[in-house]
């Protein structure tokens, strides 16, 4: 079975870096994953926003790798937020209550607003 | 002129090979045998003070004072004397025998030998001062050297590790201030299966404490194997110990014997902290009366009883953390650690939690001032337990066979290598096969999700990778059930007992991000059934059709 690798693409903002998933995460994913966060980190933005608008499937390898960007963020003190996540995985990001750590938005926009508020 | 003083140099600063004897070393000379005389002069007799104001070289006959020195020095056969005076302060004796000609010593020779001792008193006074110091630091580095092995011989006397109890989770963490201290905390196997917890604090710190700490542990120890009840543990225990312990000091013990199979607390107090328990019914502290040891004989010991529920944690601690101080010079306090529990949720992080908040509150140029020791034992949530195998086998609420699957109709039966990434043809197959099924959107995915994380699960820890061995997977549906099995070769196979996954826990590193596997399957399904027989390992997910946990 042919293995879709999952493709991460960074787009830097004002204080914000976005990172568009597109694919799967599970164990094949931490490459791709982690070398975008570190890219990502490079430029010291106040938040760190994963976009899943183009994720179909994240598994509990996958759930294990976003518990440890989270730490990793949360140790420099760096906001993690998540947009576009279907409505599936919202409820087991509410079940593993990586909900509570990380701030769901539906979408980008939407996250750009609220997070410009906050800071 | 005098005969060359023998030893001289060796008897006024001394040498590595002899301990220092005299803060006012005395060289002598004898007329034929060269005698050497080297005794400290007691700082009270006259003669010191003689001495020391002396103007230059003395003639012993001459000096009229009752003086238990002077007749040692007269006995001696000193003739002449020669105060050795630096910074004002006397350092030593030049003492002069007989003159080799019988003659007594001249106003020259006097003189000679005061310009010889004004010399040679600040060069006598530099080496007595380096010799002094490398005595010290040799010293310091002795009681450095010694004080490291106390420090590991100390920590052979801590558990190795905490017990491993299925349902219990225990954790400890012991930092005495200096190298060593008097703190300590055992877990002691009982011989009638219960579990022994103590946790102890001597007065005083350091080296004194660390041994009486020693000595208490071996006789609590030896005194368990003989007595279980707690309250008649310490009364004994203090009875050896008053025998034993300096004046002065004394011990504070608790000692909480636990039956794990139910949770049921025996604990006696010898004036240690109380501790507390947390759980769902809030926090609240155990309290027993009774003396420290060592202070009084024949001492009693209140004993009670109390039980951990399901969630509970109990902690027990010593003075270190709720007596430390901030720069503020305010107490970390009883109540402030009341507070942690009350918003901690207990369990495996708490050690951690209040390590941290111990270091908020002190901040970084913390000294720490007394040893900090924590014992923490949480019994977990039933619900959080996976299944041992012999309770799975004793109890198969499915049966594998055609019997049993008669009212069941097999919607799909296929079969995948193991290999990594073929959960997601599972659940494509799996997914064709209920989309006939009046299933909603939500029960669709989740139903996915458990199949993929099963079958992964099956595919790592049931047939360990190997793509020559297949996980079986069935499909099945009834009027108002749907089930899917997953089964692997893992059969026989012990099933480790799995941590239930804590989000805060994996975030602060004290679990690994890793193990949300199971948890997902179990909050995906209406229902998760495991049979597990010699060859096979079988994993049963079940969704309500009608009225299940989510309609929407």
């Amino acid at each position: 079975m042919p293995v879709k690798q999952l493709e991460a693409n960074l787009r830097h903002e004002p204080d914000l870096a976005i990172i568009e998933l597109h694919g799967e995460i599970d164990g094949f994913a931490e490459e791709a994953l982690d070398k975008a966060y570190l890219e990502a980190e490079s430029k010291q933005p106040k938040t760190i926003l994963l976009n899943f608008t183009d994720v179909n499937y994240i598994n509990s390898t996958g759930i294990a790798l976003i518990v440890s960007l989270l730490a990793k963020a949360r140790k420099e003190h760096r906001r993690l937020a998540i947009s576009n996540l279907s409505d599936h995985y919202k409820e087991i990001f509410q079940i593993t209550r990586l909900a509570d750590f990380m701030t769901i938005f539906p979408d980008e926009p939407t996250a750009r607003e609220a997070l410009m508020n906050l800071d | 002129m005098a005969y060359p003083i023998k030893n001289f140099w060796r008897i006024l600063v001394g040498d590595s090979s002899r301990e220092e004897k005299a803060s006012v070393p005395v060289v002598g000379e004898g007329q034929s045998r060269g005698i050497e005389i080297g005794f400290e002069f007691p700082v009270e007799d006259p003669i010191v003070a003689y001495f020391q104001s002396a103007p230059g070289a003395v003639e012993v006959d001459k000096i009229n004072l009752d003086s238990p020195a002077l007749l040692t020095l007269k006995q001696a056969g000193v003739k002449l004397v020669v105060p050795l005076i630096s910074q004002g302060e006397l350092i030593g004796l030049l003492n002069l025998g007989d003159r080799l000609s019988e003659q007594d010593y001249s106003v020259d020779d006097q003189r000679l030998l005061n310009n010889l001792a004004s010399q040679a008193a600040p060069a006598v006074r530099v080496a007595q001062l380096v010799r002094q110091q490398q005595i010290e630091v040799r010293e310091r580095e002795r009681l450095e050297q010694e004080l490291r092995v106390a420090r590991i011989i100390q920590e052979t006397l801590l558990p190795k590790s905490v017990p491993e109890v299925q349902g219990w989770r225990a954790d400890a963490y012991w930092q005495p201030a200096r190298a060593v201290g008097g703190d300590f905390y055992d877990f002691i196997y009982l011989p009638d299966g219960r579990l022994g917890i103590v946790i102890g604090d001597v007065t005083d710190k350091g080296v004194p404490a660390a041994l009486v700490m020693a000595t208490t542990r071996s006789i609590l120890r030896s005194t368990t194997e003989r007595v279980s009840a707690p309250g008649k543990v310490l009364e004994r225990l203090n009875n050896l110990l008053v025998a034993d312990i300096p004046r002065n000091m004394f011990v504070t013990c608790l000692y909480v014997v636990l039956d794990t199979s139910n949770g049921r607390l025996h604990y006696a107090n010898a004036g240690h902290n109380l501790p507390f328990r947390s759980g769902d019914g809030g926090v609240d502290e155990l309290r027993a009366t009774g003396m420290p040891l060592g202070l009084m004989p024949d001492m009693d010991y209140e004993e009670c009883e109390a039980q951990l529920a399901e969630g509970d944690t109990l902690l027990l601690y010593s003075d270190g953390i709720v007596e430390a101080h901030n720069p503020q010079r305010q107490m970390f306090s009883f109540d402030r650690l009341r507070s942690i529990l009350q918003v901690h949720p207990g369990g495996a992080t708490l050690v951690e939690f209040l390590l941290a908040e111990l270091a908020d509150f002190t901040g970084d140029d913390w000294e720490q001032e007394d040893d900090v020791t924590f014992v923490t034992l949480e019994r977990d949530r039933q619900d959080n337990r996976s299944i041992p195998v012999s309770k799975i086998a004793k109890e198969p609420e499915i049966k594998e066979g055609q019997e049993e699957e008669q009212e069941w109709k097999v919607l799909k039966e296929f079969q995948l290598p193991s290999q990594v990434g073929m959960e997601r043809e599972a659940m494509d197959l799996v997914a064709e096969a209920i989309s006939g099924l009046n299933l909603s959107v939500d029960q669709f995915n989740r139903m996915l999700t458990a199949v993929a994380e099963a079958t992964m699960n099956a595919i790592e820890h049931g047939n360990h990778f190997d793509s020559e061995i297949p996980v079986q997977i069935r499909v099945l549906v009834k009027e108002d059930s749907l089930c899917v099995k997953i089964r692997d070769q893992g059969g026989g196979q012990i099933v480790p007992e799995k941590e239930a996954p804590d989000i805060e826990a994996k975030l602060t590193g004290a679990q690994s991000p890793r193990g949300w596997g199971l948890f997902l399957i179990k909050n995906m399904v209406d229902q998760m059934e495991i049979i597990s027989d010699e060859t096979h390992h079988t994993v049963a997910l079940f969704l309500n059709l009608r009225g299940g946990q989510d309609a929407s």
